[in-house]
């Protein structure tokens, strides 16, 4: 019983990993441009099916790279065009414009690439299991750990450590003080919301090595990524990071002891956050409400 | 707004009421049928309802679809499982997505904006989880099967509106009046005009005094019971309900309805859904990639028509 509560403790902080990537983009394009990005998981999932079609040319290494950054470049465009639009207006209009997007990119994947999921192959050297004790943890959950950790530690030394960094951090708190100061907010903003969409693209190519593909996966992971964000509490990026691995370590605990309610806990896990901390774990009162 | 101005509203309420008493009339004629009048009332209901918080309290709510999936589960399973009885069945069903919105509402009032917007798409999707997961009362995925709506009986009258679709189309456009009747007082009362100061200007509302937080909530929790009593009345349009009703993407419709149609205004959200119904009807009979049309057309009216169609008409009158 232990040993299987263990297992599971472990399994769910390994798919917290995976919410706390989504998240982190998901958190970033709202600090810095309070819109609410639904097309979140349509991008994941086309991150997810570019890296499907540029393995056979550049491998799969290849493509856990190049993929993001394509699906980064494509969300640059949608946020010239489109998304920048709608900033300083009332949150609806993100919300609704981007529930439009997510439209459109699942029948975009799917119209390409077809309605079957697919199957992605990965590196034998990831597929098998690191030992028979324990045998849920595949070299390739291993290595989605380990590529969650390396990105948000990127990330985090970025946003700390360079200027640009500096000035997005500074922007979340106060935009205003920051255009005052000469500095270009809609570049910034444009930036930043491609390094947001860098971060869903990276997590469609790791989510298509463990789950396959399919083009309505991404609306089922993106929930969880709304929940981390809000147990976290809005607004804070170390929070979104403490928030998903809860919910992971949540919805792990609960499958050994009443299954059909994994995904139902992350939600009431939730509801007592906001009962006693109604900002969220390391949310402030104050930002972005 | 100037007396004219003022007529030619009467008038077009009045055209508007006209059109829907004769709609099993008219709606063959142009390629409609009964039933898709029924379901074009229900939505609108059901985004009227959401425009009551939206538009008029200025409270973005992404997650109504958790109330009318509430409503619908509870009508279907009144009938299913505890008595074969129309108006009891719209009875619990009301009181069971009312109940959730009560007590979520108490949930997160405090929070505004982008946050608030946030917690009620999460909390949105929690019942579309239980409703997907127990089967054994809910039908999974598969949705609940196996109930009907009732024949309706006053004083020795039975009216049979399970076989008759004009009779049930009568049925929900009894219930679509009493209920935007009740709307629309409540938008008259102290308690609407105060809605509308805390939309204006949250700040001075609360310097004069008003308690805002409990406004919300009340605003809040009335516009989940008319959400639900449209959920279900929708599980008796097609004796059915499943988990897409409670399903973050209808949340999303009922919005871009309440946008599409104009949020400022009392009748938009009904237009904006018949609009909506129609175009998406229309567009899935002719090409398999409607979504991405669908997609396209919410993206154009966020950035050309945030008013809405009645908004433009408004502008239009007042210039």
């Amino acid at each position: 019983m232990t040993q299987l509560l263990l297992f599971n403790a472990i399994n769910g902080l390994i798919i917290g990993a995976f919410y706390v990537l989504m998240a982190l983009g998901l958190s970033l394009i709202l600090n810095l441009s309070g819109v609410i990005n639904f097309a979140h998981g349509g991008f994941l999932v086309l991150g997810g099916y570019l890296a499907y079609a540029l393995t056979p040319y550049v491998g799969f290494w290849g493509a856990l790279l190049i993929a993001p950054l394509l699906t980064a470049g494509v969300g640059f465009v949608v946020e010239r065009l489109m998304v920048r639009r709608v900033y300083g207006r009332d949150p609806l209009y993100g919300l609704l414009l981007t529930f439009g997007l997510a439209f459109i990119l699942e029948d975009g994947t799917r119209s390409i690439w077809g309605a079957q999921g697919l199957p992605v192959s990965i590196p034998a050297v990831l597929a098998r299991p690191l030992s028979s004790d324990f045998f849920f943890i595949t070299g390739y959950r291993l290595f989605m750990v380990g590529t969650v950790a390396a990105a948000v530690f990127l990330l985090f030394a970025l946003l700390r450590y360079t200027r640009v960094g500096i000035r997005i951090r500074a922007g979340t708190l106060d935009l205003d003080t920051v255009s005052a100061l000469g500095i270009n907010v809609r570049g910034l903003r444009s930036l930043n919301f491609a390094a947001g969409i860098f971060l869903a693209g990276l997590s469609g190519v790791l989510a298509g090595g463990q789950l396959g593909l399919e083009p309505t996966m991404g609306t089922g992971l993106l929930m969880p990524g709304f929940v981390a964000i809000i147990v976290g509490g809005v607004g804070s990026l170390p929070g979104t990071l403490l928030g998903g691995l809860l919910i992971g370590l949540a919805s792990g605990v609960t499958a050994v002891f009443f299954p059909s309610a994994s995904e139902a806990v992350i939600y009431i896990l939730m509801a007592v956050v906001l009962m006693v901390r109604p900002h969220g774990l390391l949310g402030e009162e104050g930002l972005l409400t | 707004m100037n007396s004219r101005a003022g007529a030619a509203r009467q008038a077009g309420t009045a055209l508007l009421w006209a059109a829907l008493l004769l709609a099993p009339y008219w709606l063959p004629w142009v390629g409609g049928y009964t039933a898709l009048g029924a379901r074009v009332l229900v939505l609108g209901l059901a985004a009227m309802s959401l425009n009551f918080l939206l538009g008029f309290t200025g409270v973005v709510s992404f997650g109504h679809a958790a109330y009318f999936g509430l409503g619908a589960y509870g009508a279907g399973l009144t009938l299913k499982l505890l008595a074969h009885s129309t108006p009891l069945a719209l009875f619990f069903g009301t009181l069971a997505g009312g109940i959730a919105g009560a007590l979520l509402g108490a949930l997160i009032v405090h929070l505004r904006g982008v946050y608030f917007a946030m917690v009620t798409i999460a909390f949105g999707q929690v019942f579309y989880y239980i409703a997907f997961r127990w089967n054994s009362l809910t039908g999974g995925d598969d949705g609940l099967r196996g109930f009907a709506r009732q024949p309706l009986h006053f004083a020795g009258y039975a009216i049979d509106i399970l076989n008759n679709g004009h009779a049930f189309y009568y049925f929900v456009l009894v219930c679509f009046a009493v209920t935007v009747g009740v709307m629309a007082l409540i938008l008259r009362s102290p308690l609407g005009r105060t809605m509308l100061a805390i939309r204006e200007n949250e700040r001075r509302a609360r310097f004069l005094g008003i308690p805002v937080e409990r406004h919300i909530w009340v605003a809040f929790t009335l516009s989940c019971f008319f959400t639900s009593l449209a959920g279900a009345l929708y599980a008796m349009v097609n004796n059915f309900a499943d988990p897409m009703g409670l399903h973050w993407s209808l949340s999303g419709d009922l919005v871009i309805m309440a946008v599409m149609g104009g949020m400022r205004s009392f009748w938009g959200p009904l237009v904006g859904a018949a609009v909506f119904v129609v175009v998406q009807d229309f567009l899935s009979s002719i090409t398999t990639n409607w979504m991405s049309f669908v997609g396209l057309l919410i993206v154009l009216v966020v950035l050309f028509f945030p008013r809405g169609l009645l908004g433009l008409a408004q502008r239009r009158g007042e210039a």
